[in-house]
C-alpha cells in the first residue's frame, strides 16, 4: 500500500464499522416499515442466535458440518495433489484424462446431490461425497499448471543432482509448485464450506445447513434461518482466515509475493 | 613461455574432450545448425572460458557437455567415459534462479547431500557456507538474499557434491557490474583453493581474460571453434598490464568487435 493512500488510525475502524452499521440498520428499518411478520429484524435474529447457542444441538450440528468437509476435503486433498502432479509431469496422461476433467469440472456439485444420493444413500457419506467432488477439481487443476509452470532450470538443477523422476517430483517439483497448489486448495476449501449447507440441506438431517431447512419448516422459524446463516458466514471467514496463515509458512510464502 | 607452468595445474591430466561436436535441431520443420564440429580438450583443474557473440550457441554447448541435451554427432567424453546425461560429478550453474527457493542457504547447500549421514552432512554444509562466506545466513531463504549471494550459493550447492567439474553458464550474467567483479575474485579464490575443472561460459571479454587459463572463441551461429586463446598472465592478473590489454584486444578483434566504440 502506499503511503499516499495509507488511511488514519480510526478510519480503518470507522468506516468498515459504518457500513456495517449502515446495513443493518436499513434491515431495521424495512423491516418496521413493511410491517412484515415473516421476515425477522436485526434483534430477532440476535435473539435467535442467543437461542441456538443456548440449544445442545448447533454445537453438534457445527461439529457435524466440519466433519464432513473435513474428510471430504482432505480426501481431495490427498487424491487430488498427486494426481495433479502426476498429470502435470506426464504429458501423455494430462491427453488422456484432461477431456475427462474438462467436462466433469463445470457441473455444479449439487446437481451431484441425486447422483450422490443413489450411490450412498442418504446420510453422511453422501454429503463426504459431495463435498470431496466440490473440492476435487480446483485441486486437482491447480496442480497441473502448478507443475507445468516450475521452470525448467529447477528441473536441470535437481535432475543434476542425481535424483529419480519419483525423488524429483517430491523434492522438487511438488514444493516449486506448492504455492501454486495451496491457491487451488483455498479455493477449494471455500467451494467445500458452500457445498456441504447445500448437500446437507437434502442429503442428512444434522448440521448447519439441515438446520437452515429444518428452521424453516417446523415452523418457519426465520429468525433462526438467518441466525445460521451468519453462523456459516462466520465459520467460513474463519475456515479461511486459518487457511491464509498456511500461506504465511517460510517455505512457501515466496511464492505469494512478487517472487524474487 | 615462462608463465607456462603458473597456468597449467601440476599433475593435469586430460578431463574432458570433445571430438566433432555438432548438433542439429529442427525448428518449424526446418534443420537448424547450432553447433559445428567442435573439438577441444580440457585438462584436470583447468579454466576454460568459452566466448561468443549472444545466441551462438555458448549455452547449447555447455547443456550438451553437461548431458542435459544430446549432440546430434560427435562425442563427449570425461575421463574417458561417454557422457550420457547429467551426473552429480560435474554440475551446471546457472545464470539466475538456479536455487530452490523454498529451501534455506543450507537446505540448498545440503540438497544433493541426502544420502550422507547427518554429522557428515551438516559439517560440509558448514564448510561451504564458510567458502561462499555466507556465515550468518545458514537459515535464511533465497527471497532474502542479494543476487550475488544467491550465485555463490548456487556455486557452494555445487561444490559440495564434490563434483569434479564445474559448469557456469553466465553465472555473474544478471548481476550488477561492481558486484561482477567482486564475484570473479571470489570464484578464483574458490577455484584455487578447490581445484576443480571449470569451463565458464561468458559474452564478458573482461571477465574471460582475468579468470581463464585459455579462451575458446565461438563464431556466431552455428558455433564453430574460432580460435583458442592462452591467457599466460599469472594470477592475480594486472588488469592494466600490457599484456592483459593485448590479449583482451585479440579477443575482441576474434569476436570482430575490435575498435568499433
Amino acid at each position: 500500500m502506499s503511503s499516499i493512500a495509507k488511511p488514519r488510525a480510526w478510519e480503518r475502524f470507522f468506516w468498515p464499522v459504518f457500513v456495517a452499521a449502515m446495513l443493518l440498520a436499513v434491515w431495521h428499518y424495512s423491516v418496521v416499515l413493511t410491517a412484515t411478520r415473516i421476515f425477522p429484524s436485526p434483534m430477532n435474529v440476535e435473539a435467535g442466535v442467543v437461542e441456538l447457542l443456548h440449544k445442545h444441538v448447533l454445537w453438534a450440528y457445527i461439529l457435524d458440518s466440519l466433519r464432513r468437509v473435513a474428510l471430504g476435503f482432505a480426501t481431495a486433498v490427498l487424491v487430488g495433489i498427486p494426481l495433479g502432479l502426476w498429470l502435470g509431469w506426464n504429458a501423455a496422461a494430462y491427453q488422456v484424462f484432461n477431456p475427462v476433467l474438462q467436462i466433469l469440472r463445470p457441473i455444479s456439485p449439487i446437481a451431484w446431490i441425486p447422483v450422490a444420493i443413489i450411490f450412498f444413500g442418504v446420510g453422511d457419506r453422501a454429503a463426504i461425497f459431495l463435498v470431496f467432488l466440490a473440492s476435487f477439481f480446483p485441486i486437482v487443476l491447480a496442480s497441473i499448471s502448478g507443475v507445468s509452470s516450475v521452470p525448467p532450470v529447477l528441473r536441470r538443477a535437481g535432475r543434476n543432482f542425481g535424483l529419480s523422476t519419483l525423488e524429483l517430483l517430491r523434492r522438487v517439483i511438488f514444493p516449486a509448485a506448492l504455492p501454486q497448489i495451496l491457491v487451488g486448495v483455498r479455493v477449494a476449501l471455500g467451494i467445500a464450506w458452500l457445498v456441504v449447507v447445500a448437500a446437507e440441506m437434502v442429503a442428512v438431517d444434522s448440521g448447519l445447513g439441515y438446520l437452515v431447512i429444518d428452521s424453516r419448516n417446523s415452523g418457519k422459524r426465520y429468525d433462526l434461518v438467518v441466525a445460521a446463516m451468519l453462523i456459516i458466514g462466520i465459520i467460513g471467514l474463519a475456515l479461511d482466515l486459518i487457511f491464509r496463515n498456511v500461506e504465511r509458512i517460510k517455505s512457501v510464502r515466496w511464492g505469494f509475493r512478487n517472487a524474487s | 613461455m615462462s608463465a607456462e607452468a603458473v597456468m597449467t595445474p601440476a599433475g593435469a591430466g586430460l578431463k574432458l574432450r570433445v571430438q566433432h561436436l555438432g548438433m542439429v535441431y529442427e525448428r518449424d520443420g526446418e534443420a537448424v545448425s547450432a553447433l559445428e564440429d567442435i573439438n577441444l580438450e580440457v585438462s584436470e583443474g583447468e579454466f576454460v572460458c568459452i566466448v561468443g557473440p549472444s545466441g551462438c550457441g555458448k549455452s547449447t554447448l555447455l547443456n550438451v557437455l553437461a548431458g542435459f541435451l544430446s549432440s546430434t554427432s560427435g562425442s563427449v567424453t570425461i575421463d574417458g567415459e561417454a557422457v550420457s546425461g547429467p551426473d552429480p560429478r560435474r554440475i551446471l550453474v546457472f545464470q539466475e534462479r538456479g536455487v530452490f527457493p523454498w529451501l534455506t542457504v543450507e537446505g540448498n547447500i545440503g540438497f544433493g547431500l541426502s544420502k550422507l549421514p547427518r554429522a557428515q552432512r551438516e559439517e560440509r554444509i558448514a564448510h561451504y557456507v564458510q567458502t561462499v562466506r555466507l556465515q550468518g545466513f545458514e537459515n535464511a531463504y533465497p527471497s532474502d538474499l542479494s543476487g550475488g549471494m544467491k550465485q555463490r550459493l548456487q556455486v557452494a550447492r555445487a561444490l559440495a557434491v564434490n563434483p569434479d567439474i564445474l559448469y557456469l553458464d553466465e553465472p555473474f550474467g544478471a548481476l550488477d557490474s561492481i558486484t561482477r567483479v567482486i564475484m570473479r575474485g571470489e570464484l578464483l579464490r574458490i577455484w584455487q583453493t578447490e581445484r576443480r575443472t571449470i569451463l565458464f561460459v561468458t559474452h564478458d571479454i573482461d571477465e574471460a581474460v582475468q579468470m581463464a587459463d585459455r579462451v575458446v572463441v565461438l563464431s556466431s551461429r552455428p558455433a564453430r571453434i574460432k580460435d583458442i586463446l592462452t591467457i599466460d598472465i599469472p594470477h592475480p592478473r594486472n588488469i592494466s598490464s600490457p599484456r592483459y590489454l593485448e590479449l583482451r584486444d585479440e579477443l575482441l578483434k576474434q569476436i570482430g568487435l575490435a575498435y568499433e566504440i
